[in-house]
């Protein structure tokens, strides 16, 4: 009862609220409809001067190809642009980046919620030092030492440089997750007779999943987001789709092919989309995670 | 846990961590005190039907048998440093002498790389930075107040701008507000500029770039203050109503005190990756008009003739010192938060 007149409020508030909300909606969710809409036009349409409509309609792909939407941008970025080739790299990279930072993860983040050790404290704050390097000037101590070994330009070496550069953030998370776990749990294992890894393994990890899975959330979407990495370390052969859709502007513009990107840029796009859809609640959690707490 | 235990349960993520984060550094370091070597010149006699000439070429066997014996290159001290396109001490010392006044003096700093990129990056940075609190705490409450049942596919529409990668989703934005895109196209309308574009001005493209930093970081802040107003003790609330607070008096002494800490939080945050901008200077093919330090690295190190490794290290390790000084209260708090818990 008391709660209802906590929320009672005057009309105009209300109304400036849902305007409020109302246009923060569009502006977070607009573009990418748009974008997926044109992205099924030609260029004369997603980018007309004369009149924006021209893009819902199709006015101009109805002239040049004979119906209101086409798939030639997808045609051309998947068939003529080899972006499938890209698609895969990164599915390449981004599952072996979640799998190996989740399994080193798992291990420290473990350790350091356990330890309860001066020392402990100094490696995660060792870690937030690590995790504020902008990644640029991580990728600029890599090239010259990889131009000499010969690793440069193949995906395992971008992919065990994510891991790296993923490692002080699953750490962090993965302790907190750890620390809620009851320590009586493994301890009480222990006492008969595990020791620490048997405890780990047969009592921490069949509840651990939770915490593994937003952790893993989180991997995933750095390693698939990443631009610096990828488009430093890797060969041309080996690009994943971020650096590719970046070399499409160059190359596209000039050609007269933005569409190309266009359909590139939304077919990258999709996965994310789809990940948000069943993972909303777990991205949620995991970003307040650590703000809640701490 | 017992020391040995915990040695072996660390050490895989520890070395990974080691070899990819902390030896990259000092490598960096390393090669900004380090720059490219110089052509190896000979002098050979060119002999043509003028005459014969003492030309000097360039070597190309030598200096390539130079590069693979020394790839770091020749030891330059910290020349590279106060070069120009770093701290430029010379070029800043001139123009100290030779500006008018203050504002002839910046505009003449301004004009070079180091500079551009510094103060382009940390107006982004302590511009977006608030604005992202503000927009974040603002859609936090109005989210708040909707019902139950369209707060989901609300959240899941302001989740996009923040999941979807930065370089794309820059790009979406960038082509919108193309001249011959939707926004562009209808701003020109709307102010009958036909050559109203926001990519040929500095001014707006900065104010782009930033409106991109706020449109991608704003959901981070939402979704964190979101969940702290889920935990606004209700007592204080309801005694607040009863001494007869008003609906602003209680935001603004019940809700913002509770929602302080997380304050501090993303802006901590946002400090930190706000100040590695760059993905939307190279979708928003913005570096003639603003460059960020994290751009001017990268194209050092993807120059199609030849990398700056020196150059590009130097920078890198100005940047660090950018971050570290940025990071301190950051470390502060964490070691304050650890040591309140073990009192």
């Amino acid at each position: 009862m008391m709660s209802d007149i906590v929320h009672r409020r005057s009309p105009v508030l209300s109304t400036v609220i849902w305007g409020l909300v109302l246009v923060w909606i569009i502006a977070a969710g607009f573009p990418f409809l748009w974008t997926l809409w044109g992205s099924f036009k030609v260029q004369g349409d997603f980018f007309s001067k004369a009149d924006w409509a021209n893009a819902v309609y199709g006015v101009r792909t109805q002239i040049e190809t004979g119906g209101a939407l086409t798939g030639n941008g997808y045609y051309g970025a998947w068939v003529t642009k080899e972006f499938g080739l890209a698609a895969f790299n990164t599915s390449i990279v981004v599952v072996s980046v979640v799998i190996i930072s989740l399994t080193l993860g798992t291990l420290g983040g473990y350790a350091l919620a356990r330890s309860g050790k001066k020392y402990a404290f100094y490696l995660l704050m060792l870690a937030l030092v690590f995790r504020a390097m902008p990644h640029i000037t991580l990728v600029s101590g890599y090239l010259l030492p990889f131009f000499e070994w010969n690793l440069w330009g193949h995906l395992p070496t971008a992919i065990i440089v994510m891991v790296a550069i993923n490692q002080p953030f699953t750490l962090w998370m993965l302790h907190s997750f750890f620390l809620n776990i009851p320590k009586d749990l493994d301890e009480s294992a222990m006492v008969d007779g595990c020791t620490r890894f048997q405890a780990f393994r047969h009592v921490i990890v069949p509840v651990m999943w939770p915490g593994v899975v937003t952790t893993g959330l989180f991997s995933f979407l750095l390693a698939y987001n990443d631009f610096t990495v990828t488009a430093t370390l890797l060969s041309q052969a080996n690009q994943t789709m971020v650096p590719k859709i970046a070399s499409f502007l160059g190359t596209t513009q000039t050609e007269g092919n933005i569409m190309f990107a266009v359909a590139a840029v939304v077919s990258a796009t999709a996965p994310l989309f789809v990940l948000i859809l069943f993972f909303q609640r777990q991205i949620v959690s995991g970003l307040t995670a650590g703000a809640v707490k701490g | 846990m017992k020391n040995r235990t915990f040695f072996w349960f660390i050490l895989p993520s520890l070395i990974t961590m080691l070899l990819f984060i902390a030896l990259p550094i000092v490598s960096v370091a390393v090669q900004s005190l380090h720059i490219e070597h110089q052509a190896v010149m000979i002098e050979v006699e060119n002999c043509g039907p003028f005459g014969c000439k003492q030309e000097l070429q360039v070597d190309v066997e030598e200096t390539a048998k130079l590069k693979e014996e020394r790839p770091l290159g020749q030891f330059n001290a910290l020349g590279t440093y106060t070069n120009r396109n770093h701290l430029a001490f010379t070029e800043i010392g001139l123009a100290w002498q030779s500006s008018t006044g203050v504002v002839d003096f910046f505009s003449k700093a301004l004009n070079l790389p180091f500079y551009r990129a510094l103060s382009f990056t940390l107006t982004y940075t302590f511009v977006v930075t608030p604005l992202v609190i503000i927009f974040g705490f603002m859609i936090a409450l109005g989210v708040n107040t909707l019902p139950k049942r369209i707060k989901g596919p609300t959240i899941f529409i302001s989740l996009l701008p923040m999941i979807v990668t930065p370089l794309i989703g820059s790009l979406i934005l960038f082509w919108m507000i193309d001249a011959n895109g939707i926004l562009g196209a209808t701003l020109q309308r709307i102010f009958d500029d036909p050559d109203l574009s926001l990519k040929a001005s500095p001014t707006l493209t900065w104010i782009m770039l930033m409106v991109y930093g706020v449109w991608h970081s704003a959901p981070f802040a939402f979704i964190v203050f979101y969940a702290g107003l889920q935990t606004v003790p209700a007592d204080t609330m309801e005694a607040a109503m009863i001494d007869g607070a008003s609906r602003w008096e209680r935001t603004r002494y019940v809700v913002l005190p509770h929602l302080m800490p997380l304050t501090v939080f993303i802006s901590l945050i946002q400090l930190m990756d706000n100040f590695r901008v760059f993905e939307p200077i190279v979708s928003f093919s913005a570096q003639a008009s603003a460059t960020s330090l994290s751009w001017i690295i990268y194209n050092d190190l993807v120059g199609t003739e030849s990398q700056f490794f020196g150059s590009a290290g130097a920078t890198s390790v100005l940047t660090i010192i950018g971050v570290s000084i940025l990071l301190i209260p950051v470390l502060i708090r964490t070691w304050r938060d650890f040591n309140q818990k073990v009192v």
